[in-house]
């Protein structure tokens, strides 16, 4: 059932507007940027995971060749990351193997790498932590003075005053009571994967005041650059521009380690700096997913309903995080959205390690918590025979259903039923068939077993945060949107033309979007979480409407009758049923103006969507290896704006340290020395086009009340239900419930006992 | 200062789409180093900045560019070892009297094979090489002649269905 019968250009695949400009290599990433005067930052790094700096002499290093600046942590700027601002851009302290000493600016790069080798440091070693639970010991190594125990503050009001930082809810005591299963165990999800975009982060920083800073950033969310580091940076003017962005998944929202570097390197010069990490720096020293632990205990009903979980997550943040809090805010939201329970006492605690930073991932928070939590359900499930598809479809949280947000508010859900997109999904993949019960392989051939997981995943991120939007209309009959909108291949800057497009009924090829840059644009709080299609369309949708009346209003006049009775097409303001009463948009806007429209997209957080997972793997008990074969996805997303950006959204749960997190990614590091073992993407695993599992994608179009197009937004949620999902098809597989992620082939067997422990 | 007479200078000839283009070794300004890699020559003195250097470790496919018509990575390939090659890069692909663009661009813009783009300059690069020694690749065919090639936002289906479509017009 669609809202409207048939589109012009809503729902048909439409090439995106940077189509020429990629395929032709002229799209421009922030490497490809070069300014006049512009020099080349570098940065030294700490060889060891904790340690005081007890001397540096940088004089070596400011005569060499086509040096300009040195700084260290006695002379770079007072700026302050981290949440709470704890972090300094260089500090007398190092904390990970791969943290920053000192930083370089020189005319060419190659010169200030040879800079670097010749600053002289002396460190006095630290003792080390790596594991959360170790680093809660009394006697743990201490990161900072200011957090003892290495317990990073949760109260902290990142989405105001009551901010989520645990679930209090209803008595679970009772709820074990009235519980026929219950389980309990520990289960983490660690391997602290990289999100691993193709392109390194980079950042590009110009003073051109004392107080005003430009940057060109490859980035998802412009305005971060500005909004985000103005109280970090004592509130400088920043202006923030985005290149095309190649990747980022959450973890290029705002580069803040680069950014600060080329901007504190950019004052300290006077001169543009480029800083873009090499991969052996993006591995080692920018940021990934948290570590997620979750220790509890969950009980069910025989029906399946779930009675009671409490427990404590352990976030490990790494050295440190600027959205540990938020993240850990969302996650509780998701948890709840997919597991609606009555009685909860889930509390959190959020610790740091001496590895890198973690930043935000696809999945931001919510893929962590699930991915420890799930795994301990599955044993209640197991013992009731429950099976997993129904236990999804009963438990998600339903119209008029409620949940707390990560504002800490009780949110109604205004959305949709999922149970037909997740029945749907089973069908397809052939859930009745292929499900055998708990622990129980699909097939077994020789030594080749398969077996089946389902996983789902759920967020009411669709309509977070402020979206604001112009569209500009033009006397020869084109449209301007000024947004604030990147492009990091989502292809959002073409839907949104094709949005304004079909509101204005004008051709997609005569609607542009100005460039992200956050002077020309009002505010928009980026494409995060999946709030690309609703919250940002919205903002567009409502300026074009707005220009629109505007335009009517100029035309009623000269065609003498009232606004309301007007319409357009193709650039011709006409009256309704008589096309022949028409005038140009020229004629109506007058050749020498314009007619600018304003839209406004204010938080909605009652509009929860969910994604089902299924998975069918085979894994060799020979060999331990695990192959993924098939992959379902099933949502329902109202309307599709894009059907083939769509299906790349969805495609992509493979990628993002998403589904192949529970398979062969993992961040390797040594204990002994802090050092990551597998910096590079030879030795850090990722899937080949040889190895491609069969995808299809379920997608349902049941009109939502979102905007104009009933559409809403999917693209966070692909990645998140897939670890759990291909953690149950594993053990189903094997006949035994396997421990952890991810399943290399050392666990499998160990799991079968064909290898010790 | 060296005796830097013109009849003295090392020079090497690569012919990069089309045109031929003769350094200098040496580690002055223009002049190309005997360790510069091609990926750098191409990107910074030519400013051919459509071949993207991904890892710049030769482990993921996106400096790909055409020696002699082989696909190689010019991140790994210093560019003193191309003398007399022919180079092809991404900005040779449209021919050049009519700006037509290559069949395989027109593909993977019909069928959105990419999402970020970042890499999409050295699959078509591979593609091409595939495709000018074998015009109708079957799916397993695309998939070896790609499986270098790292794509972090899982275009790799549509990319496939593009050089199948492609495939498939060679075939008739």
């Amino acid at each position: 059932m669609k809202f409207q019968k048939e589109y012009r250009y809503i729902g048909k695949a439409i090439a995106r507007k940077d189509a020429v400009a990629i395929v032709t290599g002229k799209a421009q990433y922030i490497d490809d940027v070069e300014l006049p005067r512009m020099l080349h930052g570098k940065v030294l790094r700490s060889p060891y995971p904790h340690a005081l700096i007890k001397q540096i002499d940088t004089s070596g290093a400011e005569k060499s060749r086509g040096v300009k600046a040195v700084l260290t942590h006695k002379n770079v700027p007072r700026w302050m990351t981290g949440t709470p601002r704890h972090v300094r851009v260089l500090d007398q302290k190092v904390r990970y193997v791969g943290d920053a000493v000192a930083l370089v600016a020189a005319e060419t790069e190659a010169m200030a790498r040879d800079a670097l080798a010749l600053i002289k440091v002396t460190y006095e070693q630290l003792p080390a932590v790596y594991d959360v639970e170790d680093a809660l010991k009394p006697d743990a190594p201490q990161l900072y003075e200011d957090f003892p125990g290495n317990l990073l503050p949760l109260n902290i009001p990142v989405f105001g005053p009551d901010t989520l930082s645990a679930i209090e809810l209803g008595d679970v005591e009772k709820g074990f009571a009235d519980s026929d299963f219950i389980s309990e165990g520990t289960f983490s999800y660690e391997n602290i994967p990289n999100p691993l975009p193709i392109e390194s982060p980079g950042v590009i920083a110009e003073w051109s005041e004392p107080n005003h800073l430009t940057v060109w950033s490859a980035t998802q969310c412009v305005s971060w650059h500005r909004y985000m580091m103005l109280p970090r940076m004592g509130f400088p003017d920043i202006r923030t521009i985005g290149t095309h962005c190649g990747g980022s998944f959450g973890s290029k929202n705002y580069s803040t380690q680069p950014m600060l570097y080329a901007a504190a390197l950019a004052q300290a010069t006077g001169r543009p700096v480029k800083v873009c990490f090499s991969k052996e720096e993006h591995f080692g020293a920018f940021v990934l997913r948290l570590g997620s632990k979750f220790r509890g205990k969950v009980g069910i009903k025989k029906d399946g309903t779930v009675k009671a979980v409490s427990g404590e997550w352990l976030v490990d943040t790494g050295a440190f995080s600027d959205q540990a809090q938020a993240q850990v805010a969302v996650g509780l939201g998701e948890a709840q959205l997919m597991l609606r329970c009555s009685n909860w006492d889930l509390k959190t605690k959020l610790v740091c390690t001496n590895r890198c930073a973690s930043g935000m991932v696809r999945g931001f928070g919510g893929q962590e918590l699930e991915s420890a939590l799930l795994p301990i359900f599955e044993e209640a499930m197991a013992r009731g025979d429950i099976d997993p598809v129904e236990f999804f479809k009963k438990n998600f949280v339903k119209p008029g259903e409620g949940y707390y947000w990560r504002d800490g508010n009780w949110w109604i859900s205004k959305g949709k039923d999922y149970s037909e997109a997740m029945a749907s999904g089973a069908q397809a993949f052939g859930w009745a068939e292929k499900w055998k019960g708990w622990l129980k392989p699909s097939a077994v051939k020789n030594s080749k077993r398969i077996g089946v997981g389902v996983s789902v995943h759920g967020n009411a991120d669709v309509g977070e945060s402020v979206s604001e939007a112009y569209v500009r209309l033009n006397p020869d009959a084109t449209a301007t949107i000024h947004a604030c909108v990147a492009e990091s291949g989502t292809g959002q800057r073409s839907n949104l033309c094709k949005m304004a497009a079909e509101t204005l009924q004008i051709p997609p090829d005569r609607v542009s979007i100005t460039p992200p840059d956050s002077l020309i644009n009002p505010f928009d709080f980026g494409l995060v979480g999946s709030r690309g299609t609703y919250a940002v369309g919205s903002a567009v949708i409502s300026a074009a409407v707005d220009a629109r009346e505007q335009l009517f209003e100029k035309a009623a006049n000269i065609l003498k009758t009232a606004p309301d009775d007007l319409e357009s097409e193709d650039g011709i303001v006409f009256v309704k049923g008589d096309p022949d009463r028409g005038i140009p948009w020229r004629k109506a806007i007058g050749l020498a103006q314009t007619c600018t429209g304003f839209g406004r997209f204010q938080p909605d957080y009652s509009k929860p969507n969910f994604l089902a997972l299924f998975a069918e793997v085979e894994v060799d008990t020979e060999t331990g290896k695990l192959d993924l074969l098939r992959v379902v996805t099933a949502t329902d997303v109202g309307q599709v704006i894009d059907p083939l950006s769509l299906a790349g959204q969805l495609h992509g749960a493979l990628g993002a340290a998403g589904i192949d997190t529970a398979i062969f990614e993992e961040s390797v590091i040594d204990k002994n020395s802090g050092h990551m073992l597998n910096l590079n993407m030879m030795d850090y695993k990722w899937r080949s086009f040889s190895e491609l599992p069969r995808f299809e994608n379920k997608i349902l179009e049941t009109a939502i009340q979102t905007h104009r197009f009933k559409a809403i937004g999917v693209g966070e949620i692909a990645t998140s239900p897939g670890p759990s999902a291909v953690l149950m098809a594993a053990s189903n597989a094997l006949g035994t419930r396997l421990k952890g992620y991810p399943l290399t082939p050392d666990k499998i067997l160990k799991a079968l006992g064909k290898i010790s422990p | 200062m060296p005796d830097r007479k013109k009849q003295d200078r090392e020079t090497i000839r690569l012919t990069i789409n089309n045109v031929v283009q003769e350094f200098e070794i040496g580690d002055h300004a223009y002049q190309v180093t005997p360790y510069e890699t091609l990926a750098k020559t191409l990107r910074e003195t030519l400013g051919l900045k459509g071949t993207k250097t991904g890892c710049n470790q030769g482990a993921c496919g996106s400096c790909t560019v055409l020696m002699d018509g082989i696909p190689v990575l010019s991140c790994m390939l210093l560019t003193i070892e191309c003398d007399g090659k022919q180079i092809t890069t991404i900005e040779g692909l449209q021919d050049p009297a009519t700006g037509q663009l290559d069949e395989i661009q027109q593909a993977f813009i019909v069928h959105t094979a990419f999402q970020c783009g970042f890499c999409t300059p050295g699959l078509i690069m591979a593609s091409k090489a595939l495709l000018s020694t074998n015009p109708s690749p079957t799916e397993t065919e695309i998939k070896q002649a790609l499986s270098g090639h790292y794509c972090r936002c899982i275009s790799h289906y549509h990319v496939v269905e593009a050089l199948l479509a492609v495939a498939g017009k060679n075939r008739k």
